[in-house]
């Protein structure tokens, strides 16, 4: 339940983390040539934090316990 | 073969489609069984954010500039982790207000103010419009190209076209008539759509399919993987420069900027609050929308960059516009279908945006623009109609089609200036001007009214003159050097370099400016004052608390410290803790000492104590210890009607609290009372057994010295006995009167009421006593009787009482010269009866006292002084039954001077109730209690006769 | 030598039975109808024993026995106390106040010779 302050906040850790992930300092570490998997590895950083925030997000909102 | 006609039958089936599944959920919704009832039809109806934009624009702006799409889906991910605190708070504020558009909820918060409410509305108007304008540029081009199949042709400037054959003015006009029939079949007082959201939710599932089947296609159909095409496009320098972006700050800010703005969309945007928060149908599907939605973003965006890596490698430098990528390579590999199918998921961004887009604006543009201009219209008469739904549907329909109309007019004149990424970005830095009233507006009580408008016309300002109006020039309908130098030619006032500000990309320098202002204006004018009452009430209800409906709020706070102990007066200590503890926990805390000392938690207090002492009591109660902030005439009217009832409830538990003090004032004396009659019943006993003892003493004393002594002489034996018998005929006289006053004091007593001759009972009574008055010497004169002295008594009684008052008389008087005089009297009310003395007269102290069982006249005020004579009881049974016939016996005498009985019956004794109710007693007593009376009867007269 | 007894009470009747009681017995008895007479003869008589009764006009029993213990002639003198009120608190007055017994109407003649005997014995 996202009443309950506890996954609020934990949501906006996500949140807080999420910034970090898609801004500069950290973006600038993979705006660079080469390949990661494949991929440019600024887009390959960026989907893959993308989907692990969105884990996150799904992991905080459905745990049935607390 | 795509002939046009297929392409255009094909729209109409998939549109008639998607009317049937609206059709149904608003069959369903009517009966009451919701199909959008569900958290994950929620979280797909809220991919209405993906537009065209995201359709073909994401993919030509990749093309451009790389992964620079991708700021505007990472901003709504954001914004979802932020739900518990934003959108959570909105949703709740939004349905206990009854909040139906983005509008509706800055109005309501700024005090209920209609001039925000319509400029609100004006701002998304013009904002949104070129929004609008961008999916039928998408639409009409994507038919154009399609159209053109098997040929792969970019359509003319709409500009060049003739007005009838521009495709997008078709378009226009059937998405407005589509978006009427769906959104203005009825009016809904919540201002929902469930068939509109379930068509939606549909519309995201066949544009996310469309999108991933074109990308698997681009992917893995014409190119060996993911990372085969980036492996290609590497190796072209031109393309190669798309996987990275430019390494400078200003690049990481419009980078950021984006993410911003884009969070601040998926929030504002009209058609985002519709979903969102107006179509919201529980807030709890808020839940999996948290990540469902970001989820649905992330799928969408899977294979942007590689399908515009693709498009780039495959259509030579110019050819082609890359926004069209997504049709058009599957065109260029002859896949009909698919691209018929990528036609249609097209279609579905955007008549999914325009529909629910326009239905919220015509929402806001009838209830916050027109209704309130013609209510005020008064020779319109519209404030009396009592049915107005049919006119609100009308000018909704006509706002939807006018809305349209303006986006066509702006894609005619500016829309072949910019990129769709471009025109979309636009409405977003529009909508972004909403961000600092409604997010300030949720979590900051003072903003105030004035200072709403002036963020709102300073950001509105700001965005039109650094954002718009150079979209208009660029386009040729403004001057050019408008915006190469300035307004008036002044360098510091050319839009897109304001003040000089270079470096940033028009976007960001627009919401710079904007935003600064917005901001700046909108707290810097709400600090001017304090907020008025309105804005405080609204205020404590969207910052205070979500769940405040239906309560009167309360203006001021108080703190645990001053309502604990409240509540405790009331509920004792143990009862309020818990609750309030309770109340805690409900909020998530942990103990009660973190309660903040908000309007909720008064509003708890105050609940709290309504089930101990009564709501109109406990509003008084809390408001003693909240301190309220100033209120409006309104709540001042609503509190004193509250407290006028308070004012009663307390004069009433005043009134009664004085009963109560009366009544235990009564009881104390009743039981005072109750105690001094124990106590002379006590003494009654006491003097009684006294009374009794005494004759019984000397009697065994003799008998017991003549049973056990038979050579006693005679003469003492005879004097022995004769004392024996007097004390005896005591004891029974005694006995007797003791009976006779028993009876008299418990009303058992039995009375014959009958018409009686005062005169010949004064007489009778005289005659009785002549003896004894003889054996005394003492003379008894007697007044001329006057004949017909009558009233209505028991003659034998009224025998009693005179034979007792001359006794009395005789016993008292000096032998041989004492004297004794009876004379009777009558007036009209009443006989009166006198017997004087010439005795020694009794002390005034002593006046009542002798009317007092066993007390007798004496001097002292002791009790059985000078005792020799009589039993105590004559004068106490003399005046009861007096007082039985409802007259008065008293003495009037001095000390030394002779002593004068008085006794007054009245005549007519038949008017009073006790009399005739003991009369009616006696003749029903029947034979039991008339033998039981009778028994005693004749002691009475025993004693009667020798009663001294 | 034969005691004297002292008997006040103001019923006419008690006394005179008491009287003859008691010379039978062969006391030497003398006789008071109130308090005040009684305190009177107590000082000329000087009995062995008073016989008094607790409620009599002018002077009660007790007030009369409170005097009698006060005064020093009449150190040795037992008093009986008569009452036709049986209440506990007056034994208990009355034996506070000094006196040496308690006897309550109507009484038994031999009880009460008995009992004077056994003081004076």
């Amino acid at each position: 339940m996202i009443r309950t302050r506890l996954v609020a906040q934990r949501l906006a850790f996500l949140f807080l983390l999420g910034c970090l992930f898609f801004n500069y300092p950290l973006l600038s570490v993979f705006n660079q040539g080469g390949s990661l998997f494949g991929m440019p590895p600024l887009y390959a950083w960026l989907m893959a934090s993308w989907l692990v925030l969105i884990a996150l997000l799904a992991l905080v909102v459905e745990r049935k316990h607390d | 073969m795509l002939q046009g006609w297929v392409i255009v039958l094909a729209s109409f089936l998939y549109l008639g489609v998607l009317f049937g599944i609206a059709w149904y959920a608003d069959h369903r919704a009517d009966h009451g069984r919701s199909l959008i009832a569900n958290p994950v039809v929620y979280a797909l109806s809220l991919g209405v954010y993906c537009t065209t934009w995201t359709f073909y624009g994401s993919v030509g702006r990749a093309a451009a500039n790389g992964i620079g799409f991708l700021p505007i889906y990472l901003g709504p991910t954001l914004l979802f982790a932020l739900a518990g605190f934003i959108l959570y708070r909105m949703i709740r504020v939004a349905k206990s207000n009854r909040i139906t558009s983005i509008a509706d909820l800055v109005a309501s918060r700024y005090g209920k103010s209609q001039l925000l409410g319509g400029l609100v509305t004006v701002i998304a108007v013009v904002g949104v419009i070129p929004y609008i304008a961008l999916q039928l540029k998408a639409v009409s081009n994507s038919f154009t190209i399609l159209s053109s199949y098997p040929d792969i042709v970019m359509p003319a400037s709409a500009g060049a076209v003739p007005l009838f054959q521009d495709s997008a003015l078709y378009v226009a006009m059937i998405l407005a008539a589509f978006t009427i029939l769906f959104g203005t079949r009825h009016l809904d007082a919540t201002e929902r759509h469930e068939g509109m959201v379930a068509a939606i939710a549909v519309e995201s599932i066949v544009k996310l399919v469309a999108f991933l089947a074109v990308g698997a296609f681009v992917v893995w159909g014409l190119h060996g993987g993911v990372a085969d095409i980036f492996a290609r496009a590497a190796e072209v320098p031109e393309v190669a420069r798309r996987l990275t972006r430019a390494d400078t700050s200003a690049a990481y800010g419009s980078w950021g900027t984006l993410i911003f703005l884009s969070l601040f969309a998926a929030l504002l945007l009209p058609r985002q609050f519709q979903i969102a928060v107006v179509e919201n149908v529980d807030v709890k599907h808020l839940n999996r929308a948290v990540w469902m939605f970001p989820l649905y973003l992330f799928l969408i965006n899977l294979f942007v960059l590689p399908v515009a890596l693709a498009g780039l490698l495959h259509f030579p430098a110019g050819t082609v516009d890359a926004d069209t990528f997504v049709l058009t390579l599957p065109m260029a590999h002859q896949q009909e279908g698919l691209a018929l199918f990528v036609f249609i998921g097209g279609l579905s961004a955007a008549t999914g945006m325009v529909i629910v887009e326009t239905i919220a604006l015509s929402t806001m543009v009838c209830n916050d623009l027109v209704m309130p201009l013609l209510l005020r219209l008064r020779w319109l008469g519209l404030a009396e109609k009592a049915d107005l739904s049919g006119l609100l549907l009308e000018i909704r329909r006509w706002a939807i089609a006018v809305i349209l109309g303006l986006g066509y007019l702006y894609f005619r004149v500016a829309g072949e200036a910019y990129a769709l990424v471009s025109i979309g970005l636009i409405s977003f830095a529009a909508v972004a001007q909403f961000a600092p009233v409604v997010i300030g507006g949720l979590f900051w009580k003072g903003g105030t009214r004035d200072g709403a408008v002036a963020g709102l016309v300073a950001g509105f300002v700001l965005w039109a003159y650094t954002l718009l109006l150079p979209s208009f020039a660029k386009s040729g309908w403004l001057p050019e050097g408008f915006i190469a130098h300035g307004l008036f030619g002044i360098e510091l006032l050319r839009p897109q370099q304001l003040l000089g500000l270079t470096g940033l990309d028009e976007i960001t320098h627009c919401l710079v400016w904007s935003l600064l202002a917005n901001l700046g204006a909108y707290v810097g004018v709400s600090l001017l004052r304090v907020p008025n009452a309105r804005e405080a009430r609204q205020a404590s209800l969207f910052v205070g608390g979500t769940d405040l409906a239906g309560h009167t709020a309360w203006g001021g706070s108080a703190g645990v410290a001053d309502l604990l102990p409240l509540a405790a007066r009331f509920l004792g200590r143990e009862r309020a803790e818990e609750g309030f503890l309770r109340h805690a926990r409900s909020r998530s805390l942990k103990s009660v000492d973190e309660l903040p000392g908000d309007a909720r938690l008064a509003n708890f207090a105050e609940t709290l104590l309504a089930g101990a002492i009564g709501s109109a009591s406990a509003r008084a109660m809390v408001a003693s210890v909240v301190s309220e902030e100033p209120l409006g005439l309104d709540e001042v009217m609503n509190i004193l009607d509250e407290a006028s009832q308070v004012r009663a409830y307390s004069r009433e538990l005043e009134q009664k609290s004085q009963e109560l003090t009366r009544a235990t004032a009564e009881l104390r004396q009743a039981n005072e009372r109750l105690r001094e009659l124990d106590r002379m019943k006590d003494d009654f006993i006491s003097t009684v057994t006294h009374e009794l003892r005494t004759p019984l003493t000397s009697i065994r004393a003799f008998s017991e010295m003549l049973h056990e002594d038979p050579k006693i002489d005679l003469a003492q034996r005879t004097r022995f006995l004769a004392i024996i018998v007097s004390e005896t005929v005591r004891l029974s006289r005694l006995i007797n009167q003791i009976l006779d006053l028993a009876k008299l004091e418990s009303g058992r007593a039995e009375w014959t009421v009958a018409a009686v001759d005062v005169g010949e009972v004064i007489r009778e009574a005289a005659d009785s006593l002549t003896a004894l008055f003889a054996e005394k010497r003492v003379a008894l004169d007697m007044d001329d009787l006057h004949p017909g002295l009558t009233v209505m008594a028991d003659r034998d009684r009224l025998m009693q009482v005179m034979v007792n008052l001359l006794s009395n008389a005789l016993k008292f008087v000096p032998a041989d010269s004492g004297r004794v005089r009876v004379g009777a009297e009558g007036t009209a009310s009443e006989v009166r009866v006198r017997v004087w003395d010439n005795g020694p007269g009794i002390h005034a102290a002593d006046h009542e006292v002798i009317f007092d069982k066993f007390r007798q006249g004496s001097g002292g005020t002791d009790v059985l002084t000078d005792k020799p004579q009589g039993t105590g009881l004559g004068l106490p049974i003399s005046r009861q039954i007096i007082e039985y016939f409802h007259g008065r016996l008293w003495v009037e005498s001095t000390s030394g001077a002779g002593a004068c009985f008085v006794f007054t019956l009245p005549r007519q004794a038949g008017d009073n109730n006790k009399l005739a109710t003991a009369e009616r007693e006696s003749q029903r007593g029947g034979p039991a209690a008339g033998a039981a009376l009778s028994d005693s009867g004749g002691k009475h007269n025993g004693v009667r006769g020798g009663s001294q | 030598m034969s005691h004297r007894i002292l008997v006040v009470d103001d019923e006419p009747n008690i006394v005179i039975s008491l009287e003859f009681l008691l010379k039978k017995e062969g006391y030497v008895v003398a006789v008071a109808g109130d308090g005040e007479a009684a305190l009177q003869q107590a000082g000329q008589f000087l009995p062995d024993l008073v016989l008094l009764d607790v409620m009599m006009p002018k002077k009660s029993g007790f007030e009369v026995c409170e005097t009698l213990r006060a005064n020093p002639a009449l150190a040795g003198v037992k008093i009986v106390m008569l009452t036709a009120r049986g209440r506990e608190t007056e034994v208990t007055k009355g034996l506070a106040l000094g006196a040496d017994a308690y006897i309550t109407k109507p009484f038994s003649t031999k009880e009460l010779v008995a009992r004077i005997k056994a003081l004076l014995g």
